[in-house]
């Protein structure tokens, strides 16, 4: 599924307009909100509930913060919470990022993007240094967030050890009493198994020292930036009605053993098109003889550094001939 | 081995359900090292009892005291700690007391991890190490219990439960559904485990065997009450109660 959306990503990313066509890469296209909606859709009285429940989150890093969940105009599971957040935080100043699996140009991104362009008339743009929101399903950006940013992440469930635990009332109490001796048996299983812990994403962290957190499902490669990230951190789980944070400059660590320390797994090569060596890369199937491309998850990133030069193994491809 | 003060002691402690007086001023003693036995008939109270003493279940009057302590008075997160390190609990059901779908060496290895030790060879090393004194091959460490015999179940968990080297072990009919010869074996293993490693333990049963076998002392309830409590063999050879006699009287001589 990653590769079907990335090959669109790949193929589209240079050329500067989405589907939306209201957006380009350079930055900013701003329109009157829609004036039959309030502004980023919600009303006052819900942004302010979900207001409080973020201050609640933020005081208590990793904490999750039940709130009351509204029915957004789109099916739970594409974003509804992260796009609550979203509209809470929002201010007709901030510049709007949406990626999905790290792409601007999939039919999430582009759909959540173009929903705030019209109900909050807030300025969109597919560049990670240019945005002040971004809100991400799958991913954090390549090109490291700064002091000021906000990322909102969209959650599917935000329950740490619901796999391991199934009871809502337990999770709780193993919560309050830092109960987490189960969620290392976990990685036990792994290393008894396969030799190595073999989670490749939503790979479960320690935030602040306290609370066991579900990092949403980013690859594991990514859990080293949310340590200590300059950028304000938020998640948002609508199906399962939790909030929770992580503020500027926290401890967040991935769980690991000494002898078997955490390990950001990407595939061994460098990006296809743009030779990127350090980023999270998807493996796209390009026809039915086997033949495959490895390319980056981040269009953004991928698209900056091809317009810097940069230039990978297959850049030359036909898939990529529309650069 | 007796020392000046009880590790554990219930001061009068009673415990309705609805009109069922559960406990009607139960108050028992156990000192450190020593194996205490609480027989009594099924509905006596023996389970609540020992509910009670682990602080699963808060009495309506009357006080536990652990190591001086009152444990129902504490914070829970203090009592949970204590629950983690110092006490161990043995379900009659292994499927109570373990997890099902996680390895033999996950199982007697989460306490372990719950209390910091994160170190994998070292958790692995204790997981073997504690596997073999419960006499479980080595080659089952990977294992899930489900996989395991009743007996074997029932082992693994009393290692689960004495890998953190608690000072006092509850257990609830750590023998029921067992078949005799199991039973036997896993009494020998128990009785050789606490004195090894100087465990208090209170075992809750209805079958005096067991007591016989493991208690220094052991008492005997009836309708929520103790009526009688003594050394093992007193209790046992000369009792004095009309319910003990009958208790007593009522075991087949094989």
């Amino acid at each position: 599924m990653s590769g079907a959306t990335t090959a669109s990503g790949a193929t589209t990313a240079s050329g500067a307009t989405t589907a939306s066509g209201a957006t380009t890469a350079s930055g900013a296209t701003t329109a009157a909100p829609d004036a039959a909606y309030n502004f980023a859709y919600l009303d006052e009285q819900t942004k302010r509930m979900l207001r409080r429940a973020l201050l609640k989150a933020v005081a208590i890093p990793g904490y999750q913060v039940p709130f009351a969940s509204r029915e957004m105009p789109l099916a739970y599971g594409w974003g509804t919470g992260g796009m609550q957040v979203t509209a809470a935080i929002l201010g007709s100043a901030d510049v709007l990022k949406v990626i999905d699996q790290g792409a601007d140009d999939t039919t999430n991104a582009v759909s959540i993007r173009a929903f705030f362009a019209r109900t909050a008339g807030v300025a969109t743009t597919e560049s990670t240094a240019q945005a002040t929101v971004i809100q991400t399903r799958h991913r954090i950006p390549e090109f490291p967030l700064r002091e000021g940013q906000t990322i909102v992440y969209q959650v599917p469930q935000p329950e740490p050890l619901r796999k391991l635990e199934p009871r809502e009332t337990e999770t709780r109490r193993m919560h309050a009493m830092a109960d987490y001796g189960v969620m290392h048996v976990k990685l036990y299983e792994d290393i008894a198994r396969h030799g190595r812990v073999t989670l490749a994403y939503d790979y479960p962290v320690l935030v602040n020292r306290r609370h066991v957190m579900a990092p949403s499902p980013i690859p594991a490669f990514d859990n080293p930036k949310m340590h200590f990230s300059p950028a304000l951190q938020l998640f948002g789980a609508g199906r399962e009605k939790r909030l929770y944070a992580v503020p500027p400059f926290t401890s967040v660590e991935s769980l690991a053993f000494e002898d078997h320390p955490f390990h950001p797994w990407k595939a061994d090569c460098a990006c296809d098109l743009c030779g990127a060596t350090d980023s999270y890369l998807d493996e796209v199937i390009i026809d039915d003889s086997g033949g495959k491309l490895f390319v980056c998850s981040d269009t953004d990133h991928c698209a900056t550094r091809r317009a810097e030069g940069h230039r990978g193994a297959k850049a030359g491809h036909a898939l990529t001939a529309a650069e | 081995m007796l020392t000046d003060a009880p590790l554990l002691e219930a001061k009068t402690v009673s415990l309705r359900f609805g009109r069922i007086a559960a406990l009607d001023e139960v108050s028992i003693q156990v000192w450190p090292g020593e194996v205490l036995a609480v027989v009594g008939e099924s509905g006596s109270g023996k389970t609540t009892l020992l509910r009670v003493l682990h602080g699963d279940l808060s009495p309506d009057a009357g006080q536990v005291l652990y190591a001086g302590r009152d444990i129902h008075a504490m914070a829970a997160p203090d009592r949970k700690w204590l629950a983690r390190n110092e006490w161990g609990f043995v379900h009659q059901n292994p499927r109570d007391g373990l997890r099902m779908a996680v390895s033999a060496g996950g199982n007697i290895g989460e306490r372990l991890m719950a209390a910091g030790a994160r170190h994998w060879g070292n958790i692995r090393a204790a997981a073997i190490e504690w596997l073999a004194r419960v006499e479980i091959p080595e080659d089952r460490i990977d294992d899930p219990p489900r996989k395991f015999s009743g007996g074997m179940q029932q082992r693994l968990q009393i290692a689960r439960v004495l890998v953190m080297g608690p000072r006092i072990v509850f257990m609830d009919e750590p023998t029921g559904g067992l078949d005799v010869s199991v039973q036997a074996r896993l009494l020998d293993l128990i009785r050789r485990l606490t004195h090894e490693l100087g465990l208090a333990s209170v075992i809750v049963t209805h079958d005096l065997a067991v007591a016989r076998l493991l208690a220094d002392r052991t008492v005997v309830m009836q309708q929520g009450r103790v009526v009688e409590q003594g050394l093992t063999d007193q209790v046992l050879d000369d009792p004095h109660h009309a319910y003990t006699q009958l208790l007593v009287s009522s075991v087949l001589q094989a």
